[in-house]
């Protein structure tokens, strides 16, 4: 009895695994954290539509790109600039010619609180009494640079920056807002637009002339070079349904 | 190779950061192991085991429900912002509170197995010679206990010196507040500056070092009082 299951089970798992590799080759997706909703979407459809698998890891830009360099196994890579694909292109570490705007980010300051934040956005940086404004770190992550470029613009920087406090990456800086810890911060219009959110809360756009546009880089790796799955998934990116999604989540296409 | 800018402020905030906390924990510590060592409660297991949790959790789950807790409509962080008026998260107070969790263990098992080995002998010969009970505890038994308290004090030391995860998740990396060395190596690394973080790193592996010898050092040559 007990040798027929054991049996059984291997003869199910020989199979399994054949059929796995002669069916689908999968993907190793690195994505910059902004995009990883979006991302998970896109992959579902992606993988209803062929025949491949996808893997998604998610981190800041900073992050995935220093993991990169020292070997991490990733096909493509979703950065949230342009900088950082285009240093692994020219570093050996990315195939050259792949790289491509998949989006362009748009920065919101948003508040779990639906009337914190009027549809000016500068009455409530300026007059407001919060306590803390969550922005991603600047160094490390775009979403943070452009939210600092924007306080500069609105020569606001001086007047909140003590009460500033910085997510390692976009998703720890919406976590921050999300669970009031402080009251409103600058996140990714993608995280507000997000199914789970659905547009909560207050927020407002800012307008993409106060900071330099967040455009969004894909890149295909070296690891990624022979890998049909992977090539797919970015020729899929650039396809309507994906585009679709993309710009349901807030972004702007090229 | 140049010598870059270093900001030494989170080497100074680390120092503070983990000296307070083993203030806390030796004012909260101390009665906790002691009750834990003579107590005949049924409770005692169940509190054991609770004061050993933060050793097998990952920092994750302790930080996830400081998240929680420290926010300003959180357990702790509600009424501590009806009471100050400031909130606790992003604040230096709230890592306090969050490397107290953390290093517990680390205070408290040393105590309770000194207290454990002085016994009541001790303290029941000093009670018939008319010692009050706390002075009992403060002229016998805590000097018998030496080793435990050096153990307790440089382990909880070092511990939160080292303490990372939990600061990532409740800190937000504000300079001067809640900006640690772990978290100020962690972001020189990211942006590949790599002489800092190797500075830090090396300042901290030293420092580490050093006092751990020392202590071992010590512990040595005390003399052994425990029957």
């Amino acid at each position: 009895m007990l040798v027929a299951n054991v049996s059984g089970f291997l003869i199910i798992l020989f199979f399994q695994t054949f059929l796995d590799a002669a069916a689908a080759e999968g993907v190793r997706v690195a994505v910059a954290t902004n995009f990883l909703a979006t991302a998970k979407e896109i992959i579902t459809h992606f993988e209803q539509d062929t025949a491949h698998v996808a893997v998604v890891s998610s981190g800041s830009s900073g992050k995935l790109y220093v993991q990169i360099k020292n070997g991490a196994p990733f096909d493509v890579f979703f950065s949230a600039d342009v900088d950082r694909p285009a240093l692994l292109e020219e570093e050996g570490f990315a195939v050259r010619g792949s790289r491509f705007t998949y989006a362009v980010g748009r920065l919101t300051l948003w508040s779990a609180a639906p009337d914190l934040i009027d549809k000016d956005g500068k009455a409530v940086l300026s007059d407001g009494t919060f306590e803390r404004l969550a922005l991603a770190n600047p160094k490390t992550a775009p979403y943070g640079t452009a939210a600092q470029t924007t306080l500069q613009a609105l020569g606001l920087w001086g007047h909140v920056k003590d009460r500033v406090v910085q997510g390692e990456n976009i998703g720890q800086t919406f976590q921050f807002v999300f669970s009031t810890n402080a009251e409103l911060g600058f996140v990714a219009l993608s995280q507000v637009l997000d199914g789970k959110i659905n547009g909560a809360g207050s927020r407002w756009d800012v307008p993409e002339g106060l900071h330099d546009p967040l455009r969004q880089q894909a890149v295909l790796l070296l690891n990624g070079q022979g890998n049909d799955a992977a090539r797919a998934f970015l020729s899929y990116v650039k396809g309507p349904k994906a585009v679709n999604v993309i710009q349901r989540f807030g972004y702007g296409v090229e | 190779m140049s010598v870059p800018e270093m900001d030494w402020v989170p080497v100074w905030l680390t120092m503070q950061l983990a000296g307070v906390t083993v203030v806390v924990l030796l004012l909260v510590g101390t009665p906790l192991a002691w009750w834990l060592a003579f107590t005949t409660s049924r409770f005692r297991t169940l509190v054991e085991a609770v004061v050993a949790l933060p050793l097998v959790l990952p920092p994750t789950v302790l930080g996830f429900y400081l998240l929680v807790a420290l926010g300003p409509h959180g357990l702790v962080g509600g009424p501590w912002k009806q009471l100050t008026g400031s909130p606790l998260s992003f604040t230096f107070t709230g890592l306090v509170i969050a490397s107290t969790f953390y290093s517990l263990p680390f205070v408290v098992q040393p105590l309770h197995g000194a207290f454990e080995s002085v016994g009541t002998k001790p303290l029941e010969a000093a009670w018939t010679l008319g010692a009050s009970r706390f002075d009992a505890f403060l002229s016998v038994a805590a000097p018998m206990a030496t080793r435990g308290f050096l153990s307790a004090v440089v382990l909880g030391f070092a511990h939160t010196l080292g303490e990372f995860g939990v600061v990532l998740m409740v800190g937000g990396n504000v300079p001067g507040v809640t900006k640690v060395l772990s978290i100020a190596i962690y972001d020189h690394v990211e942006v590949l500056e790599y002489t800092q973080a190797h500075v830090l790193s090396v300042f901290l592996l030293t420092f580490s070092f050093l006092i751990l010898t020392i202590v071992y050092a010590i512990n040595r040559r005390l003399p052994v009082h425990v029957s």
